[in-house]
């Protein structure tokens, strides 16, 4: 990847895999994944269930289970620091303060035996040195911030008390306290009405303009992915399969995987007898093909070649990558003739 | 619409009328009454031989209920439910069972709705073995032409459900569904536990099922662009109450309620080039325990009078075939 080094990007993943133990073999649930995000960037990372996307967010934050699943190779750059090297206390210090992660589920992700003050100047008075009394009014003006009404009542309410909404906004409250440089939101309104994900969605962006943030976005909906990012991850298998600009991604795709997916939404203004689908599923982590393209099974201009030869991500345009046989930078070096 | 269908459009397979299902809340020493969750409240709509309704709303809005309380799963409090000219609200014993034949349900999460210790062949068996004596033996041919039919191997007839993926799955349901040959089928939520590229496969499948079978389906979904693709006509539940239903491309091109106009507008549309105002409802959806006065949508209504705060609209036709309830539509 050549780009003008104007500025050093805020997280740098190179060539990360992430492996899982499973009767004693490792089989690698992200395999050899890089990409870099900058300041003030939203990446989006797309994927269908069991692609690796929230596997390796989980790298990114070092949070995997211990003994179960490791990074195997690669680095994790953050902000010029090698992940790999900190401490599990020097990791403290930067979760929460510098990168911070909002889950899928906010019926979930809040302890129901605290109260939502307790629970978000945790945050506060684990990264700063302040009186409980400061961390109590920080938090009322945080749960203002997020558009919380009456949030001198909500600071003393317990999860159980607001709605699906109101915790994914606790929850938002919770990872900006510290104004992190980066937010990693793991589908993040996918468990939320349409009207109350377009109120998360325009609260996220509202607050990434203010906090100068970088966001790695996960999900599955591209209208989501369309709506907010600047740049696209499509990870397919654990592997990235595509990597280019918000408009390239939608207007000129080139990976058929990304073709068939983008085919495969049923759009409100079109009127469409059939959809398009791919046949068949993922191959789960035991039956992954040892070599050749990982979508080579499913994908209708598969050739031989596909089965044998794996592809390696490769720019065919200037800031856009590609991992396909059908483009002549996907061959590895040995194989170009 | 097919030729065959505008044929018998004047058909109709189903009639709900007035429907309320209220769940009681009990409470005090006693566990008397106190309070009812109006799950549904005044639904009616009707729908016609061969079409697809759909039903969109958010969580809690009753959509599912709906459904339930049409298949007699929940008794309604009130209204009538008449199917295929017949009043099957009241009906109980034998005489239920007997018209169940007739509608089929298939449901939202494909990994609890199987029975994990069955073989998808007896899966697929059951609702015919409820109905006919007949043995697991003399059913085999007829399971597997339905098996082929979703799209499923052969030798699924011997698998049972933990081998198969969720789309996999879910087809095993719709095989199921359809082994009476049912005339309606109601899908309640078939593909929101799916990947897109899985999704469009079920949906696709569904699609061609009703031509072969002549199926009339009732979709709730809480996708609009999933309802959209399926249905002939929409309605759009709030709270409980149908507020609009349309033919879709009405819905679509000119929806006519403030809530219907801000569900639309606020799907994420996957085109980045696409700049749109966006209607954004403060708020969350009241509860149906305790629902507002009058229109149960205005406490969240940019366009709510002090009309609409004391009486509720009633869903009337404001262009043909174009139903609101909406006092701003008053003439």
């Amino acid at each position: 990847m050549h780009q003008t080094k104007t500025e050093a990007p805020l997280l740098e993943v190179k060539g990360l895999k992430t492996g899982f133990n499973i009767d004693g073999q490792i089989y690698h649930a992200v395999d050899g994944v890089s990409f870099s995000v900058k300041s003030r960037q939203i990446v989006g990372i797309v994927g269908e269930s069991g692609c690796g996307k929230s596997v390796m967010s989980m790298s990114v934050m070092k949070l995997l289970p211990v003994g179960v699943g490791e990074i195997t190779d690669g680095e994790v750059v953050f902000q010029g620091n090698n992940i790999e090297n900190l401490s599990e206390s020097e990791m403290n210090k930067i979760r929460g303060k510098d990168v911070s992660m909002i889950f899928q589920e906010p019926m979930t992700a809040l302890n129901p035996v605290f109260t939502i003050g307790f629970q978000l100047a945790e945050v506060l008075l684990n990264h700063f040195d302040i009186s409980k009394q400061d961390a109590r009014e920080r938090c009322i003006s945080l749960l203002q911030s997020v558009g919380i009404s009456r949030p001198e009542k909500i600071v003393d309410e317990y999860p159980h008390q607001l709605s699906g909404g109101m915790r994914q906004r606790v929850m938002i409250a919770m990872a900006i306290a510290c104004q992190p440089k980066l937010l990693i939101a793991d589908e993040p309104t996918t468990a939320l009405d349409v009207t109350v994900q377009a109120q998360i969605l325009d609260l996220l962006k509202e607050i990434q303009e203010k906090n100068d943030m970088s966001v790695i976005l996960i999900t599955h909906d591209l209208g989501v992915v369309a709506e907010m990012c600047d740049e696209v991850i499509v990870m397919y298998a654990g592997k990235i399969v595509e990597r280019t600009d918000v408009d390239t991604l939608f207007y000129n795709p080139k990976h058929p995987y990304t073709k068939m997916l983008l085919d495969s939404i049923p759009k409100m203004e079109e009127v469409e007898e059939t959809l398009g689908s791919i046949e068949g599923i993922v191959p789960s982590l035991k039956n992954m093909p040892k070599v050749g393209c990982r979508f080579a099974e499913r994908c209708p201009v598969a050739t031989d070649e596909c089965k044998r030869i794996t592809p390696k991500l490769a720019e065919v345009a200037s800031g856009h990558e590609v991992s396909c046989l059908l483009y002549k930078t996907s061959y590895p070096m040995e194989e170009v003739k | 619409m097919n030729q065959a269908m505008k044929e018998r459009k004047d058909e109709v397979l189903l009639e709900v009328q007035n429907l309320k299902t209220y769940y009681p809340i009990k409470g005090g020493f006693f566990k008397r009454t106190v309070g009812n969750v109006k799950a549904v409240d005044d639904v009616s709509f009707e729908i016609l031989k061969g079409e697809t309704l759909g039903l969109v709303g958010e969580s809690g809005c009753g959509k599912s209920t709906t459904g339930r309380t049409i298949l007699r799963l929940t008794k309604p409090t009130d209204g009538k439910i008449i199917f295929d000219g017949k009043d099957i609200t009241n009906l109980a014993g034998t005489t239920l069972r007997k018209i169940r034949q007739d509608f089929q349900m298939v449901f939202q999460d494909p990994y609890a709705s199987l029975n994990p210790k069955q073989m998808v062949g007896d899966v697929v068996a059951e609702p015919i073995k409820n109905y006919y004596k007949k043995s697991s033996k003399e059913l085999k041919p007829e399971i597997i032409e339905l098996l082929k039919k979703v799209g499923l191997p052969e030798d699924a007839y011997y698998k049972y459900p933990h081998e198969f993926s969720g789309g996999q799955r879910q087809r095993i349901g719709i095989a199921r569904a359809l082994a009476l040959r049912p005339k309606l089928i109601i899908a309640d939520e078939p593909v929101s536990a799916l990947d897109v590229s899985v999704q469009s496969q079920v949906l696709n499948l569904l699609k061609e099922l009703q031509e072969e079978f002549d199926l009339t389906f009732l979709f709730i979904a809480h996708d609009l662009s999933v309802v959209k693709h399926m249905s002939d006509r929409i309605g759009v539940m709030y709270l409980g109450g149908i507020v609009e239903i349309a033919d879709k491309n009405g819905l679509y091109a000119e929806p006519l309620h403030p809530y219907t106009k801000a569900l639309i507008s606020a799907i994420p549309y996957p085109d980045p080039r696409r700049k749109k105002e966006r209607i954004i409802l403060e708020g969350d959806v009241p509860s149906p325990a305790n629902p507002p006065t009058g229109c149960p949508f205005h406490p969240r209504c940019a366009f709510a009078t002090d009309e609409c705060r004391a009486v509720k609209p009633a869903l009337k036709e404001v262009k043909p075939g174009h139903r609101v309830a909406c006092h701003l539509y008053n003439e």
